[in-house]
């Protein structure tokens, strides 16, 4: 029974330190993804101590690539984990689905903008236009239905 | 294809186009054109022909006046003031650097060749690099890269946010207030105008002509041609001038190459730099630090495997242990 309990408590302390990784990295792909557009020196955001970095569209840039590297790591973690050790347990909810798509499609066209920044790539203006708002979009979007998650309390999975 | 096509020999065999007949049918034009997909259009500039003329900047201006910003006054208040208006329309004659009204102009640099002073003028333009930041990096895709390696801004998309200024290496695209898309959305909070630069004159390009620049040029300054035969010919010019090949390596690759008797060392540090006045000194290649991260990306999904099968192995270890054990 002790193996069972510190099985337990190592599984959630993971799990609690993947969530405020998959936190944290959300967190700073919205912040330097907004950043790609000229706004936090215009609006004195970059004026804010520590904050002067992202004020640099190459930084920016940088750590927007990290963490999208992260955060596919950390949905292939979870993703593999529910599928292997909780699916019996646990349903997907409306709004983890919701989130899920909205994550995928970030995901598909977040790849299709590093496709792009490869030299000797050109998609067409019009592909790009549409590239541009559809990943913008789709990240407000994303950003909206975590608010509401967040307020209402809803998870990503329920007890079956 | 398969050549370079200079003033003189575009006009040999491309006059015809003159007359009329299909651009495709004139291998010259044909190149122009129709560039193979893989390669892209380049041009070489042999800076010790340079007689600083202006003829260049003339055509320029002449051909692309129908291009410049007509813009609206008085311009709407930006807030917050941070946002500056930039505003050329009344400094339209200004030829000694790059405006909204001005995408071509001539570098001077005193320097020693053969212990003899020399002046060198270097027409200054875009540089039409071959992976651009300013492209690849605008928020609206209001940059775009042509198939042929061009570098054009979309003066009915760009709302004026100057990041494409921001991240070129040369400090090329000019901005000019109270004109553009920005004017119809939030124009006292978002944007302040439109970009503008060098286009290579694109759509004389399409029509089987040369760039106005060119086709001006009455020393035969500059060639066209397709990038690796334009390379090729660089290295051969600055092999027989003992020379110094400029735009090939720097920020990964330009589609603008120059040839200089001296070094480029020396003509960066005898050049007037400044806004709107580009160095000639060595770029990195700005896209590459993030592009190589790419191969991250394929590998963090596999460590995330990995870490949950790892996980899951633990775990299923620990429960047989307690199954034993019960």
């Amino acid at each position: 029974m002790k193996a069972a309990a510190v099985s337990l408590t190592d599984s959630k302390r993971e799990n609690r330190a993947m969530r405020y990784m998959y936190v944290l990295t959300v967190f700073f792909m919205a912040l330097t993804g907004f950043g790609q557009m000229p706004i936090y020196k215009r609006y004195y955001l970059s004026d804010i101590p520590g904050f002067g970095w992202l004020a640099n569209f190459w930084t920016t840039r940088y750590v927007h690539y990290v963490g999208a590297a992260l955060l596919l790591g950390i949905v292939a973690y979870m993703i593999v984990q529910y599928i292997a050790l909780n699916r019996r347990q646990y349903k997907v909810s409306v709004t983890g689905y919701l989130r899920g798509i909205l994550l995928l499609g970030i995901v598909l066209t977040g790849i299709l903008f590093v496709i792009k920044n490869f030299p000797v790539i050109v998609f067409s203006p019009e592909f790009i236009i549409a590239l541009n708002l559809s990943h913008l979009g789709l990240v407000m979007t994303f950003l909206l239905v975590n608010l509401y998650c967040l307020i209402f309390k809803k998870r990503w999975t329920n007890v079956r | 294809m398969g050549q370079q096509i200079s003033r003189r020999t575009f006009l040999k065999g491309g006059i015809v186009s003159a007359a009329g007949l299909a651009a495709s049918s004139i291998p010259a034009a044909a190149a122009v054109t129709e560039p193979d997909q893989k390669t892209q259009l380049a041009t070489l500039l042999d800076i010790s022909k340079c007689i600083g003329c202006g003829a260049c900047v003339e055509a320029c201006q002449e051909t692309n006046s129908h291009k410049y910003p007509e813009p609206q006054k008085p311009f709407p208040q930006m807030f917050p003031d941070r946002a500056k208006v930039s505003d050329w329309s009344d400094k339209q004659d200004v030829t000694e650097r790059l405006t909204p009204y001005n995408w071509l102009f001539i570098q001077h640099a005193s320097v020693k060749i053969n212990g003899e002073e020399t002046e060198l003028t270097i027409p200054r333009r875009c540089m039409h690099c071959v992976n651009p930041p300013c492209v690849k990096l605008c928020p609206w895709g209001a940059a775009k890269q042509l198939e042929n390696g061009i570098s054009r801004i979309d003066p009915d998309i760009c709302l004026g946010g100057s990041k494409c200024n921001a991240v070129c290496p040369w400090d090329i695209p000019q901005r000019q207030t109270g004109v553009g898309l920005y004017l119809d959305i939030l124009p006292n909070f978002a944007g302040n105008g439109v970009m503008f630069k060098c286009d290579r004159c694109y759509d004389q390009i399409e029509a089987g002509q040369l760039p106005a620049c060119i086709e001006a040029c009455p020393e035969d300054v500059q060639t066209i041609g397709p990038r690796p035969e334009i390379i090729k010919k660089a290295h051969k010019l600055a092999k027989e001038i003992n020379g110094y090949i400029y735009g090939e390596t720097e920020n990964g690759g330009t589609n603008t190459i120059y040839v200089s008797p001296v070094p480029f060392e020396e003509l960066d540090k005898a050049i007037e730099k400044g806004k709107g006045k580009p160095h000639l000194a060595g770029v990195s290649d700005q896209m590459a630090d993030a592009n190589n991260l790419a191969a991250a990306m394929v590998i963090a999904p596999l460590a995330g495997i990995a870490a949950a099968a790892r996980k899951i192995y633990n775990y299923t270890q620990k429960s047989d242990k307690m199954k034993e054990r019960v």
